[in-house]
């Protein structure tokens, strides 16, 4: 079955972000159903009800009350049923420490949150096409690693 | 007070089709289940209007033909990114009409429009990908990979990596020996 749809998921704690997200990701070509989240562990909560339809990428704010995007990002590689997702970290920080570990960690994106609507939506969209090739084509997915 | 229905799925099916259909304004006939027959043969915005049109019902176009012959490509790419040799030979434009027997242009048109991707993309991606397997599983040296994907020299080979990837070669293989450390630690 070909894919048409990408399912994303985006936590993060400030609605602005979530409304600028939500904006830049209808503009892009490739088609997908976005679920929103408030923080981690609304997130986390969700990604393990049963019978979810698990996203094609998860989305994730570093800094975020109650549970912040390091905790999710550790929870979901220990985790057999989720193990598997591709996650893409996505914050304000750029210290070239902050984000080695988040690589090291397992996250499989890291984007530098954009200061610019127009950059925002370039970032998504470029996360989503390479994201689109690895999920419909064999690439080797344990060792795909994106900045931006 | 509740009511109970019954579907007939088959004719509700051909009844969305004909309105949907009717309403686009192109000369149909429909065939069994699941098979439309057109007089003149619907142009790519008339083919891509009919399947935006019969999406929000869950009536999805099913293009065989196209998903397979993009497949063929892709798997045209993976040997000939895997076989260092052919690109010495002839460039991939030849190689690829040659093999699949259609026009590069065709192919090329094809490809761009279903997979949100160019053929020239592609081909770097699944070399930067092979690239990264070799850097991880081999002992090879930066300078040997690029030899193999035929990259003039380690400087193109790193520069093309940065820029698919976002990472250096270096910060990519230190990222890679760290989680394998961790995962040996853990």
């Amino acid at each position: 079955m070909p894919l048409n749809t990408l399912n994303i998921a985006l936590a993060d704690d400030d609605q602005d972000d979530r409304i600028l997200f939500k904006e830049a990701i209808e503009e892009i070509k490739i088609k997908t159903k976005l679920s929103l989240f408030k923080d981690g562990k609304e997130l986390m909560d969700y990604l393990v009800l049963p019978n979810v339809i698990l996203p094609e990428i998860v989305f994730l704010d570093l800094n975020m009350p109650i549970k912040n995007g390091m905790q999710c990002l550790s929870e979901i590689r220990n985790h057999d049923k989720l193990k598997d997702l591709l996650v893409a970290i996505y914050s304000t920080s750029s210290s070239e420490a902050d984000i080695e570990e988040t690589f090291v960690k397992g996250a499989n994106i890291y984007i530098n949150k954009p200061n610019s609507f127009a950059a925002l939506k370039d970032a998504i969209e470029k996360v989503l096409q390479l994201n689109w090739q690895y999920h419909t084509s064999a690439l080797n997915r344990d060792n795909f690693l994106l900045r931006i | 007070m509740r009511v109970y229905v019954k579907f007939d799925f088959n004719k509700i099916c051909k009844v969305v089709l004909r309105e949907q259909l009717d309403a686009i304004g192109v000369e149909y006939e429909l065939q069994g289940v699941g098979e439309i027959s057109f007089k003149s043969a619907p142009t790519q915005v008339e083919m891509q209007k009919i399947a935006d049109t019969l999406d929000p019902y869950g009536i999805e176009v099913v293009n065989d033909q196209q998903i397979a012959l993009v497949q063929r490509i892709k798997d045209a790419i993976t040997e000939w990114v895997y076989d260092g040799e052919n690109p010495k030979r002839y460039n991939f434009s030849t190689y690829l009409s040659e093999k699949l027997d259609y026009s590069y242009t065709h192919l090329s048109s094809l490809f761009s429009e279903t997979t949100y991707s160019s053929i020239e993309n592609f081909i770097i991606l699944k070399k930067i990908d092979y690239a990264k397997s070799l850097m991880i599983n081999s002992e090879h040296t930066l300078t040997e990979i690029a030899y193999k994907l035929n990259y003039s020299s380690v400087a193109h080979l790193s520069a093309q990596f940065k820029k698919t990837t976002g990472l250096t070669p270096s910060s990519f293989q230190k990222i890679i020996r760290k989680r394998k450390e961790r995962a040996i630690m853990l």
